[in-house]
């Protein structure tokens, strides 16, 4: 069999990765922008392409309850979410963490309410940045095809043991059809493990209780363990992404994705949908003869720290997009980049923007307006910098 | 890399110790009083009662938390519940 | 070799060890030990957050010789639906799926993801452990408190009657529901036994009276449940797809042969407060009670 290529929405895209995982079980709880991609695993389990137990639960809190008690009994197991979805079920991902259970699951991000919005910011998914979840965030539907049937071979690696949440933007991704290359189900089938090589928690033959009481100093030693694996998943990620690579000719094998940095005096540094735009606006300066580069953070948890060491120390400039806020602090993802900065002893110009708040669109007219004012010194590193459609607010 | 900790437990006793120091008052078992009816052993909520070959009750003292629902459910009232102090 | 019947009809093998950190004389636990003696090793229990996740034990020893999760206060039939659908996927239906919940985590946190999984039909059996409050917060009035009882959140006296959780069960068509007690172990021992021969979402609803809570001494558990019962105040029953049967010996006491509601209730300090004047509006609601159950057992011998 061939590989085929279909012209898919992002949610579509997750949803054949999920086909192509042999994923066996699917808690799912509708909400936009999301549902779609449990509509499509729904038709695939009902036509008997998928062989697969979706469970149609009453809430997300369910969702992911659901999801920790199939996967403690080791099985494959997925389900996706969005926004105040997220929320709701925020409880249950903490402890899917803790408990050192292989799901996988998709976060289309949207704006939190009040006032209702769809459309998306970061804000909802950036609530998992200290959950213990191994983070991606996708710039295109292909992307988040080919992470999510690698999240289930990083996820069930017995030395991570730590749930994968693939990110991307409402609408801009999840709902934009672009074409996608699949793999072949063979193809699939051979990269992955069998589910029946997860270790099951609940085992009747091994009669464990999952979270007693700890002793204060043993519960810290865990919480240390989560710390050093999640970092050491780095490891993981680039040998999955790797392999993947090899075998799609799509390599996944660093943690960020580089757009002409070798050079660059200035570094746009920036995560999902928005990329692309802040890509198009490097290749718009560099025909103007400026040395821009672009960095996309594509794996933010565990954070690639050194690939920011490294881009610091050629670059003169980063400027670092978020589409998130720390209410009383600033851009979330600035603030991981600057600490990152300081920890190395890097004392280089860092712009904090805050863009693409509430649904707004980043273009790349913003970038170009922000790369030009920061090389005029009219911004001021030291503040968050609000921009929406290419003014300051 | 780290081995994967997980938060597991292995079952076994006295996950609370030795619960037996918790006692202020100790059920003594009266054999010559007792039916053998084995309602001591029934509601003893640890468990902290054992038959005997014969069907005698008999109290684990390591466990028994001295609660006394064995003495005021026995019907031939073969259990004293006794102070620890005295 | 003696044994005494009902030793025999118990079992004598233990699947909770001693040593615990359950309280003198609590309910929950020995509720705990007969629920294990009859569902055995090939068994999974289920938890949300309650005096069982202290009566589990600690990471030193576990309390349970079966396979065991802990889960979020909420969450319990939510788990239990992933582990059963999980098992099923893994060709395990041989397993028991079992929840034990208390009050809190059943009538009010644990609402909706019993409803879910209730109207999905996952094969669980779900035991509702009603202490009648948030024992392990420290006494706190939930859902199941009944009117008249002292908390430390009803200090007066809690206003409002207890919810009638068998009912909202119920209104799911589930295959089996019934009411037990911890004071009628036999009785409990059968309908733990029936419900995991039927295929679906089972209800049990067991009373497990808590010395700290109730305010009575530790050697009281067993003879409060039993009065309970007595009273008419706890009713022992079972619905199979839908059809009410009572079970001794609430069956014997549809013609009021019962002891009066005050040789139950003023056993307990949590009631020491009630006056003549509440006494007979928590005596109407028994009646009424009784006055319904009477009701649809005429109405299903029409039938």
């Amino acid at each position: 069999m061939s590989r085929t290529k279909l012209v898919l929405t992002g949610n579509y895209a997750s949803a054949y990765a999920v086909l192509h995982s042999k994923v066996e079980i699917v808690p799912a709880y509708p909400i936009t922008p999301q549902t779609t991609i449990v509509e499509k695993i729904d038709e695939f389990i009902e036509t008997g392409m998928l062989d697969a137990t979706m469970v149609r639960v009453e809430s997300e809190h369910s969702a992911m309850a659901v999801a920790i008690g199939a996967s403690a009994v080791g099985v494959r197991t997925y389900t996706a979410t969005s926004s105040h979805g997220l929320l709701y079920m925020y409880e249950n991902l903490w402890w899917a963490a803790n408990a050192r259970l292989p799901i996988v699951a998709t976060f289309v991000t949207r704006t939190l309410g009040p006032p209702w919005n769809i459309w998306s910011d970061h804000q909802d998914f950036m609530t998992l940045r200290d959950s213990g979840w191994i983070l991606f965030m996708v710039k295109d539907a292909q992307e988040a095809y080919d992470l999510t049937i690698q999240a289930f071979k990083i996820a069930e690696n017995p030395d991570v043991r730590l749930p994968v949440g693939i990110a991307y933007d409402a609408f801009v991704i999840s709902h934009t059809a672009e074409p996608v290359e699949l793999l072949t189900q063979e193809e699939a089938d051979k990269f992955l493990p069998s589910p029946r090589a997860i270790q099951p928690l609940l085992d009747v033959d091994k009669p464990y209780s999952i979270g007693n009481l700890p002793r204060a100093d043993y519960h810290y030693i865990l919480r240390k363990n989560l710390w050093e694996n999640i970092l050491d998943a780095k490891k993981a990620i680039r040998e999955v992404g790797r392999e993947y690579g090899e075998l799609s000719g799509r390599d996944y094998s660093s943690l960020v994705e580089e757009y002409k940095c070798e050079d660059a005096d200035t570094v746009f540094i920036s995560m999902g949908a928005m990329a692309g735009e802040g890509m198009d606006a490097v290749d718009k300066l560099r025909d103007k003869g400026y040395k821009v580069g672009h960095l996309t953070i594509r794996t933010y948890r565990p954070f690639p720290d050194h690939e920011i060491k490294t881009i610091a120390e050629n670059a003169k400039r980063l400027i670092v997009f978020s589409r998130a806020l720390s209410n009383g602090k600033g851009g979330i993802l600035y603030d991981d980049i600057a600490s990152t900065l300081y920890r190395e002893g890097q004392r280089i110009e860092t712009y904090d923007i805050i863009a693409g708040l509430a649904g707004t669109e980043v273009s790349e007219e913003d970038f170009m307006k922000i790369y030009y004012d920061t090389r005029s010194g009219k911004l001021d590193t030291g503040k968050s910098i609000f921009i929406r459609r290419g003014e300051y607010v | 890399m780290g081995e994967v900790m997980y938060p597991v437990t292995e079952p076994g006793e006295g996950a609370a110790g030795k619960t037996g120091n918790w006692r202020w008052q100790k059920p003594i078992i009266i054999i010559d009083k007792c039916v053998k009816c084995g309602l001591c052993w029934v509601y003893c909520p640890e468990p902290a009662i054992y038959l005997d070959k014969m069907g005698y009750p008999h109290v684990n003292y390591e466990w028994c938390k001295g609660c006394g629902i064995c003495a005021h459910e026995c019907p031939s009232k073969a259990i004293e519940m006794v102070s620890e102090y005295e | 070799m003696y044994r005494p019947k009902i030793v025999e009809n118990l079992g004598e093998d233990e699947w909770i060890y001693a040593g615990h950190p359950a309280c003198h004389g609590c309910g929950a636990a020995l509720g705990l030990r007969h629920l294990l003696k009859t569902i055995g090793k090939k068994s999974i229990l289920v938890v949300p957050a309650g005096c069982t996740s202290i009566i589990a034990g600690t990471m030193n020893a576990a309390t349970f010789n079966i396979p065991f999760i802990h889960t979020a206060f909420g969450a319990a039939a939510a788990v239990a639906s992933g582990v059963a659908e999980a098992l099923s996927k893994k060709g395990m239906d041989d397993i028991n799926v079992v929840v034990w919940a208390g009050d809190g985590g059943t009538y009010d946190i644990g609402l909706a993801s019993l409803s879910g999984a209730a109207e999905r039909g996952h094969n669980i059996l779900f035991v509702l452990d009603d202490n009648e409050a948030y024992m392990n917060t420290g006494i706190q009035r939930s859902g199941g408190t009944p009117r008249g009882a002292w908390t430390t959140t009803t200090i007066t006296g809690k206003k409002e009657e207890k919810k009638d959780i068998m009912k909202i069960v119920l209104s799911h068509h589930v295959p089996y529901a019934a009411t037990a007690s911890v004071a009628y172990p036999l009785d409990f021992n059968r309908k733990v036994k029936k419900a995991l021969g039927i295929k679906g979402f089972k209800f049990i609803h067991l009373m497990a009276p808590c010395p700290p809570g109730w305010r009575f001494e530790t050697h009281m558990t067993i003879e409060i449940a039993r009065r309970a019962v007595l009273s008419g105040a706890w009713i022992l029953m079972e619905y199979e797809n839908g059809r009410l049967r009572l079970n001794p010996p609430s069956s014997n006491m549809l013609d009021k042969r019962r002891i009066s509601l005050e040789e139950y209730l003023m056993m307990q300090g949590r009631f020491k407060h009630v006056k003549r004047e509440l006494l007979e509006e928590l005596k109407r609601d028994v009646e009424l009670r009784w006055s319904e159950i009477k009701e649809i057992l005429e109405k299903q011998g029409k039938q």
